[in-house]
């Protein structure tokens, strides 16, 4: 991704929100995130755009919609008197009480993201996966649970997902998840009582949560809790083999994007006559699409890493 | 199937090995007879389903899904069970009551391949990606879950408040579901009973002696010392009508070597060390390669290559177990029993005569150098024959390690304890300008020189994959090896046998290391 003049922006995640744009086009939510993570000066200038508010640029209507990824986070819709295209951004179909609510939006042209894109992505419900943690938390609670999830989004929903399931003590937050936390509760998102582990002892963690990033979780910063049971919430979390290699013993299959059905229904429901695929595995889609007699076409972009 | 599947889970994704002994532990406390026999055989592949293989699941999976969305999804998975169960697709079937273990199995077994297929399917249907993965598992066997048969027997001992011993001497000779063994280890019954000519006796073991620290505390005349010959160690089972060779995991071997089957006669059970040659003239360990894996050898290689059996024990005479005897006792009866059984294929491992331990120093270093035997054997004449490798009884002492110095190249991550350590580590030689890998170790370090070795790691990576880092390539590893081998294993063409981190050469500069040329030159 470069920076450019102009830069419309679906969501606050680091490989969508980079620094450096003269003039941002995104959410409140969005502007504020980035604002938050690289500091009031990232942009040259933000203009927010609120849900369902078309904004008239060069003859394009451009109106966002809710895309149920993170807080913020938006679908575009870009029409002309002729033709509505959409891009997706990252999204997800599926209930998330820590966002806005994904909305269905009919167009006749379609840019999906395709993170997972193989049918072998077939994601179960959340609320079941949190379970996993209070279940083995019925059976050991001398344990300290340390749960891996990215900083933006996935550890808010996972807080959110513990405090629906009716977990109600204090978690503990490596120091990289604070701000955004915060910033999630100052918009009405209830995540229960918080606090920094800071420089504890390993036994002041006992029979704890504790939410940190996937990095920290290979980093030395993890010896400091004597035999820790290692959580990872994650939607690569389904594949077994690949749970077990990053040394993870309870696997939560928790994720921000639509599996494979949200993607087929949301390609179906949406009317579209053809489809654009990017952001992950496009050729299973591509080929879904062709076979369902849908255009469809593979768009590379720049700049993708996973999840 | 529901309970036998989360038990999978658990066990796969429980790093630490108590936690795993643990799960299984409860998994048999919880679970009735005759499941709780059929999930630990089939844990510990004792219990394998006939006729279904992989291409079973192919067929199966045509008819479910996009085929071509299929190799896609394979192609990027990589595990043919893991797909099939991500991909089937959910089906909102009523479930009707929970199917068992053993219920399944019998099924399975029991029908033909059309109707296995049938039955599959509709189980395929009922279950969640995990039972499904559980499913295909099953019936196509390997599970990989990092559970040892010996863990499993750990967990039953616990679970029975059971000693170790009296559960390996009879695992071989049981037979799942193993409700006897059940009933014993719940105080309903006596131990099973098993006739020694049915089953295969696990080996005792010896521990490499630490001459600084061992000798001091071992009193010479308290021992016997003979060679550590360099064949494989084998059992022989022999009574009026069977006989058979074991290999030391206990897998029969007796087609391999009719040789032997056809020359040995007598009511025991031997404890020996399998050779090649003529007289009992031991041939080098290459010759008896290529006697191994042979099911059913030619006459031209037995006559080439014949084989004979160098013993060291005996555990049974005459139906009567004497593993409980002193070996010094073992041993006067094991050349008794030869006198009354001789045989061309058989001779015994002779006892050697040494004064203390500088005296047996001698010995090894003339035996190993002189004659490049692989080593001693240090036995406690009073020691019983336990199973296993228990402290202090038995002692091998090899010949001295051989050393080379390399470049580290990769290293990952370790488990357990080690998870935030990199701990496992491939290195290299030069090859002319490159440097080739010729081998991995994960041991022979310190704490103190892990904690160094990871941040020299952290500091100096240049390239990462998965969860393997590519270090420059800086820091030399004084590698300590048994032996050199050719091997299609790793790039240089070379595998060293059991490789440890001598020393790390922090003052060394990679061009003071071994080049694959000079190596190739020293070694063949």
């Amino acid at each position: 991704m470069m920076a450019v003049e102009n830069a419309i922006i679906t969501h606050g995640h680091a490989d969508h929100a980079r620094i450096g744009h003269q003039n941002v086009l995104a959410t409140q939510n969005t502007i504020d995130i980035m604002k938050i993570r690289y500091g009031d000066k990232c942009a040259g200038s933000f203009q927010s755009i609120e849900y369902h508010k078309p904004l008239k640029i060069n003859n394009l209507n451009f109106t966002f919609f809710p895309a149920g990824h993170i807080l913020g986070s938006a679908q575009i819709l870009i029409e002309t008197k002729k033709s509505r295209l959409l891009i997706t951004g990252d999204y997800k179909t599926s209930p998330d009480s820590s966002c806005q609510s994904y909305e269905l939006v009919e167009c006749d042209q379609l840019i999906t993201e395709a993170t997972f894109g193989l049918p072998v992505f077939q994601h179960p419900k959340p609320e079941n996966e949190i379970k996993k943690i209070l279940k083995a938390f019925e059976k050991n609670d001398t344990k300290t649970y340390i749960i891996g999830a990215y900083a933006l989004g996935k550890s808010q929903r996972v807080i959110k997902l513990l405090r629906d399931a009716g977990y109600d003590e204090t978690i503990y937050l490596h120091g990289s998840q604070l701000k955004i936390c915060d910033y999630y509760i100052s918009q009405g998102i209830n995540l229960g009582n918080l606090e920094p582990v800071s420089y504890k002892k390993s036994e002041d963690f006992e029979g704890k949560i504790v939410i940190a990033p996937p990095s920290a979780l290979k980093d030395k910063w993890s010896r400091r809790f004597s035999d820790p049971v290692i959580c990872y919430a994650s939607g690569w979390m389904s594949i077994k083999q690949r749970a077990k290699q990053s040394l993870v013993e309870i696997p939560l299959i928790i994720s921000d994007h639509c599996d494979w059905n949200e993607l087929i229904t949301t390609i179906k429901s949406c009317k579209t006559k053809s489809v654009w695929v990017t952001h992950g595995r496009e050729d299973a889609l591509v080929h879904w699409c062709n076979s369902n007699n849908i255009n469809a076409e593979p768009l590379y972009m720049q700049g993708r890493e996973e999840e | 199937m529901k309970t036998f599947s989360s038990l999978l889970e658990k066990l796969l994704f429980t790093p630490s090995r108590n936690r795993k002994k643990s799960a299984l532990k409860e998994y048999i406390a919880n679970t009735p007879d005759p499941d709780r026999g059929y999930a630990l055989a089939a844990i510990t592949g004792d219990f394998k389903v006939k006729n279904i293989t992989a291409s079973f699941y192919h067929e199966l999976i045509k008819d479910q899904v996009d085929y071509e969305l299929f190799k896609m999804s394979y192609d990027y998975v990589g595990d043919l069970a893991e797909t099939i169960s991500l991909i089937w697709p959910i089906k909102s079937v009523k479930i009707q009551e929970e199917l068992s273990l053993h219920a399944f199995i019998n099924l399975i077994n029991g029908n033909s391949k059309s109707e296995q297929k049938k039955i599959i399917l509709d189980l395929m249907n009922k279950s969640n990606a995990n039972e499904r993965w559980s499913i295909i598992k099953l019936t196509t066997g390997g599970f990989r879950i990092g559970v040892s048969a010996k863990l499993v027997k750990l967990a039953l001992a616990e679970y029975g408040n059971k000693n170790i011993e009296d559960i390996e001497r009879i695992w071989h000779g049981l037979s799942y579901p193993y409700l006897n063994l059940f009933e014993w280890l719940e105080n309903k019954s006596f131990k099973p009973k098993i006739k020694f000519s049915d089953m295969f006796h696990p080996m005792m073991l010896a521990h490499p002696i630490n001459e600084e620290k061992d000798f001091n505390k071992l009193k010479p005349s308290d021992f016997f010392a003979e060679l550590k010959w360099d064949g494989i160690r084998v059992q022989l089972v022999l009574d009026n009508k069977n006989k058979k060779v074991y290999s030391r995991t206990g897998d029969e071997i007796s087609q391999s070597f009719p040789d032997i089957i056809s020359n040995i006669n007598g009511n025991a059970v031997l404890d020996g060390e399998l050779l090649v040659g003529r007289k009992f003239e031991a041939l080098p360990f290459n010759f008896l390669q290529k006697r191994l894996n042979r099911k059913k050898p030619s006459k031209k290689i037995i006559n080439e290559i014949p084989a004979f059996v160098k013993l060291y024990d005996i555990l049974f005479e005459n139906g009567n177990d004497l593993r409980d005897l002193p070996l010094s006792k073992r041993r006067y009866i094991l050349s008794n029993w030869l006198k009354l059984n001789p045989s061309e294929c058989l001779d015994i491992s002779k006892i050697i005569d040494f004064k203390d331990w500088n005296d047996l120093k001698q010995i090894k270093i003339e035996s190993t150098e002189k004659f490049n035997q692989e080593g001693l054997m240090i036995k406690s004449k009073n020691s019983v024959y336990l199973s296993g490798r228990p402290r202090g009884l038995w002692f091998k002492w090899k010949k001295n390690p051989l050393f080379l110095d390399t470049i580290l190249m990769y290293a990952q991550r370790g488990h357990g304890k080690r998870s935030s350590y990199y701990s496992d580590f491939t290195f290299g030689v030069f090859n002319d300008n490159a440097i080739v890998p010729i081998g991995k170790a994960y041991f022979g370090f310190t704490n103190e020189e892990l904690k160094k070795l990871d941040n020299w790691v952290r500091k100096n990576t240049i390239n990462r994959f998965g969860p393997v880092r590519e270090v420059k390539k800086e820091l030399v590893l004084e590698i300590a090896f048994d032996s050199i081998n050719v091997s299609k294993r790793h790039k240089s063409g070379l595998a060293l046998r059991f490789p440890r981190i001598h020393r790390i050469r922090w003052d060394k500069s990679t061009n003071e290391t071994d080049y694959l040329k000079d190596i190739k030159k020293a070694f063949f």
